[in-house]
């Protein structure tokens, strides 16, 4: 903007500044709650500074469990949700930079279909066919398992089209220069595309695995053994016995946990964040 | 799509894109056609025969109260989350648009929203508002405001409200900041110039601009609204009271669960599906547009 | 009255770096100003503070008697013409250019009348329903201009308009934006680094560099009496010669020569190649050789290995001059010239170039 502001910059300042004690207030309260007794929280005592309870807390939450709601130390589901999020992460980059491979340097007979088979999943999210993909996946065996956690939420296609995208301003003289220098399709991969790619690929990884963790519906459906709950669905279940009984501060801590590893993931990787979001939109 | 038909093998590409495809058709497709298929479907009373009614589980929806009440609800559940997650985003990308000092850290507190799962962003809110023990709530009490989201239906849309726009805030900030800082800084001094003072620069010369942005967020905003919310509302109303919060989404969600009326739940499915398609094709026919210049 | 009077202005941005040390130009009513310089001498923060789009550390701006600092853009009833011209892209050309009187609470049939007119000067009547998407760069650029014209400001403020056109319709918009000028006979500045261009323009010429103005004057006067060794070789091209000389040296060639080492300065088309008395003459063995058509360039090296030329870098060889020939008629590489320049078309300035020495 172009103006002499009377008093500075004071109102974006003040704005912003309001956006973020919105945005980080649930967030420190869940911190400072985590480290109190429940008793006080209980009695709606909880005062906003921290307490002196957080180390007692997280060795509950995490090591030991409650024996009242969660029956599961929480570490083991933070190893479930870390395995889930990594893998639905990687194995939706390796499946659509193969396919958007092949759908950009290939040409073979199907090769429109395929493509719009694949850009068709990206209509549906999975709450719509949320049922019947639960059958399959119990026919296949599949329940209560790390693949069953992972294979379904592959399917999408939004990687494939921004791999697609990327892959189609690879000048075309960069793959003519290699095939002279005698590489097959799949040195070409390894030994320049890949390379290439790995920006889009870090930013690609911090979106899903943040999707991946977050993911609620599907672990709510298919996981009803307790070591396989991922953290997210470990919060559910400790608020879910309402009021009395419900352990405040150990969910907190729980909440605290659940929020880390994305948060500090965004945090940390900002830049890389906010282009593959903007990139996977376009 | 241009032709870059640059290897020539012929096996290949295949297996290249074997997986995705065998993802695609066992964990989408084939569940797509079955809940199309169940739609036309009526089981009887235990289970053992089903009969094919075309239509019949269509028709008998749209004549059950419940279902209009979730219409409703998805409406204005829909509405206030779009509305206010992108008035909120948009004036926080104004003010973040302007060179102030600092605007890393703003914008580092601000993205944090989005790695919150719904479902634990949930979790933080009901704490601050649970009756008795929530810091919020228990300052509502006293001023006079008989605060409960468990009876009182009002209470409990503005609450899963409140959440679902506040784990939105941080997408639509970055995009609005991205659409704002694509405009040339040259058309707005030019704008300066013309006698034009801050308010109407940006209702003439920003707003307008910003357009495709607007448009792309509003119904990604309407999508989310409909399904990525189905995790808050499990977490804080469970639907309550009486469908008060209960959405599309989540009414398929506890009759599956139920699962007592497949054909009944299957057709709910496929009217969702239908509405996401249009949502999707709206969205890519529009993206094509993209910005003015 | 809209003359435009800076006062010692002077930019210094937070970080500490002085953009203007210090300027002062006097633009009368109705006048053509021409800033002009290398890239980074502040002639376009110093429009942009007459514009109003950039704060001025100290000094006044004063505009039509009026001092003018702390004033909007808005208010200073000026128009401005951007390099990239600015359109709003939305709009259509009739609306970009009612907005400026539009957003004045002019009646809209004033602003008609207005519109059409300005259209009408600048050619773009067929054009008015269409989009800036749709146009061509010259037409844009007119219909930058037209939104000026609209407003009948003060002054226009132009920032490199023709910039961004091929060489040809520069040359042809560079006539059109003099005689629109000379008939609303609107007090304007403009800015540009492009020395051909401000010589043609200019009423009043203000040579720029490093922030501070090294010369103001009218083109010609610029032109045959620059007042420093930059001045002397940014205007005109091929640059001037400049050739740093001691005493000793510049007594042979000049009777009246003064006493300290100076730089001596001979355009190349101030040359004779065919002898004459009373004149400096050097002779060169040639090097290279270009014709244009109309006239033929030719650069040579002198025979003694002359120290070093004071001007910019990127100049001239040590002990290379160029030298102008008429027509197409040229020497051969390798080939011995006498170059030979008249008494009165010599320039001389101080060692160090700040200053010009009358001979």
């Amino acid at each position: 903007m172009v103006e002499h502001r009377r008093f500075g910059n004071l109102l974006p300042h003040l704005v912003l500044l309001a956006g973020v004690i919105v945005v980080a207030f649930p967030v420190y309260l869940a911190i400072i709650a985590s480290t109190h007794d429940n008793s006080v929280i209980a009695n709606g005592q909880m005062p906003l500074y921290p307490g002196s309870h957080g180390l007692e807390t997280y060795w509950k939450t995490i090591v030991s469990g409650t024996g009242k709601t969660t029956r599961q130390p929480v570490g083991a589901m933070l190893l479930n949700s870390l395995i889930m999020a990594a893998g639905i992460a990687v194995g939706k980059i390796a499946i659509s930079i193969i396919s958007a491979y092949a759908i950009v340097f290939f040409n073979f007979r199907f090769r429109m279909t395929a493509f719009w088979t694949i850009f068709i999943t990206l209509m549906l999210p999975v709450e719509v066919r949320i049922f019947p993909t639960y059958k399959i996946t119990s026919d296949l065996h599949l329940l209560d398992s790390y693949s069953g956690l992972i294979l379904p939420l592959i399917a999408s296609a939004t990687a494939t089209l921004l791999f697609r995208q990327f892959f189609m301003t690879i000048p075309k003289e960069l793959v003519e220069a290699s095939k002279m220098d005698g590489a097959g399709p799949m040195k070409f991969f390894w030994d320049t595309l890949l390379p290439l790619s790995v920006t889009n690929i870090a930013a690609l990884f911090v979106i899903l695995f943040i999707y991946g963790w977050n993911q609620y519906l599907w672990p709510l459906l298919i996981t009803t053994r307790d070591d396989m709950q991922t953290i997210v669905i470990g919060i559910k279940k400790i608020i879910d016995v309402h009021d009395a009984l419900t352990e405040w501060s150990v969910a907190m801590a729980t909440a605290v946990l659940a929020m880390l590893p994305p948060v500090a993931v965004v945090v940390l990787m900002q830049r890389l964040f906010v282009k593959g979001l903007i990139e996977t939109e376009k | 799509m241009e032709n870059r038909a640059i290897f020539s093998n012929k096996l290949l590409p295949y297996l290249l894109i074997l997986p995705q495809l065998a993802i695609s058709l066992i964990f989408f497709y084939w569940p797509a056609a079955q809940a199309l298929w169940q739609s036309f479907l009526v089981q009887d009373a235990f289970g053992l025969s089903t009969e094919f009614v075309w239509f019949e589980n269509y028709v008998e929806l749209l004549r059950t109260p419940e279902y209009y009440q979730a219409i409703g609800v998805t409406f204005i559940f829909s509405a206030l989350v779009v509305v206010c997650s992108l008035a909120i985003g948009l004036l926080l990308a104004i003010m973040a648009n302007r060179n102030i000092r600092g605007i890393q850290i703003y914008r580092t507190f601000l993205i944090i929203p989005y790695a919150v799962a719904p479902a634990v962003a949930s979790v933080l809110f009901i704490f601050m508002f649970q009756p008795g023990l929530g810091m919020i709530a228990r300052a509502l009490q006293r001023a006079g405001i008989d605060w409960n989201p468990v009876l009182n239906g009002t209470h409990a849309m503005i609450l899963v409200v409140i959440v679902a726009v506040w784990n939105q805030i941080s997408y639509n900030f970055l995009f609005f900041l991205a659409g704002l800082q694509s405009i040339p800084r040259s058309v707005i001094e030019a704008a300066a110039i013309d006698g034009a003072r801050p308010a109407r620069r940006f209702w003439t010369i920003v707003f307008p601009l910003l357009s495709p942005t607007t448009f792309f967020l509003i119904v990604v905003n309407i999508t989310y609204a409909f399904f990525n919310t189905l995790g808050i509302i499990d977490t804080a109303t469970g639907g309550g009271p009486n469908g008060a919060t209960q959405t599309l989404v989540y009414k398929v969600f506890l009759d599956g669960k139920a699962g007592s009326d497949l054909g009944g739940s299957a057709a709910q499915s496929v009217i969702l599906m239908i509405i996401v398609v249009a949502l999707t094709a709206i969205q890519f026919r529009y993206v094509e547009k993209k910005v003015h210049y | 009255m809209a003359n435009v009077t800076l006062r010692n202005v002077k930019k210094a941005y937070p970080n500490g770096f002085e953009a203007i040390k210090g300027v002062d130009v006097d633009v009368a009513d109705g006048q053509f100003c021409v800033l002009v310089g290398p890239s980074g001498c502040g002639k376009s923060t110093l429009l942009r503070m007459v514009a109003g789009l950039e704060t001025v550390t100290s000094g006044e701006i004063d505009i039509g008697g009026r001092i003018v600092n702390q004033i909007e853009p808005a208010d200073r009833d000026i128009a401005m013409v951007f390099q990239n011209y600015a359109l709003y892209p939305h709009m259509t050309v009739y609306n970009n250019m009612a907005y400026g009187l539009r957003n004045r609470g002019m009646p809209k049939g004033d602003i008609d009348t207005r519109v059409q007119e300005a259209a009408r000067i600048l050619e773009l009547t067929s054009m008015l329903e269409r989009k800036p998407g749709q146009l061509s760069g010259g037409q844009r650029q007119r219909v930058a201009m037209g939104r000026a014209i609209v407003r009948q400001p003060k002054v226009f403020l132009f920032d490199e308009p023709l910039s961004n056109l091929d060489a040809k319709l520069r040359i042809a918009m560079r006539v059109e934006i003099r005689k629109l000028q000379r008939r609303l006979s609107t007090t304007s500045i403009y800015v540009t680094h492009d020395q051909l261009e401000a010589m043609t323009l200019a009423d009043v010429l203000v040579v720029m560099n490093g922030g501070v103005v090294e010369q103001i004057g009218n083109p010609l006067e610029i032109y045959e009496r620059p007042a420093t060794t930059f001045v002397a070789s940014f205007i005109g091209a091929p640059p001037m010669n400049l050739l740093a000389m001691q005493p000793d040296e510049l007594k042979v060639r000049l009777e009246t020569a003064p006493s300290e080492a100076a730089i001596l300065g001979i355009r190349p088309e101030d040359f004779l190649v065919s002898g004459e008395p009373g004149g400096v003459a050097f002779d060169l063995t040639v090097e290279a050789v270009e014709r244009v058509g109309a006239e033929t360039f030719v650069y040579g090296t002198r025979q003694r290995e002359a120290s070093s030329v004071a001007a910019n870098p990127g100049e001239l060889a040590p002990g290379e001059l160029i030298v102008r020939l008429p027509g197409a008629s040229a020497p051969a590489i390798g080939e011995h010239i006498r170059a030979v320049a008249p008494r009165q078309k010599l320039h001389l300035f101080s060692a160090d170039g700040r200053r010009r020495i009358e001979i």
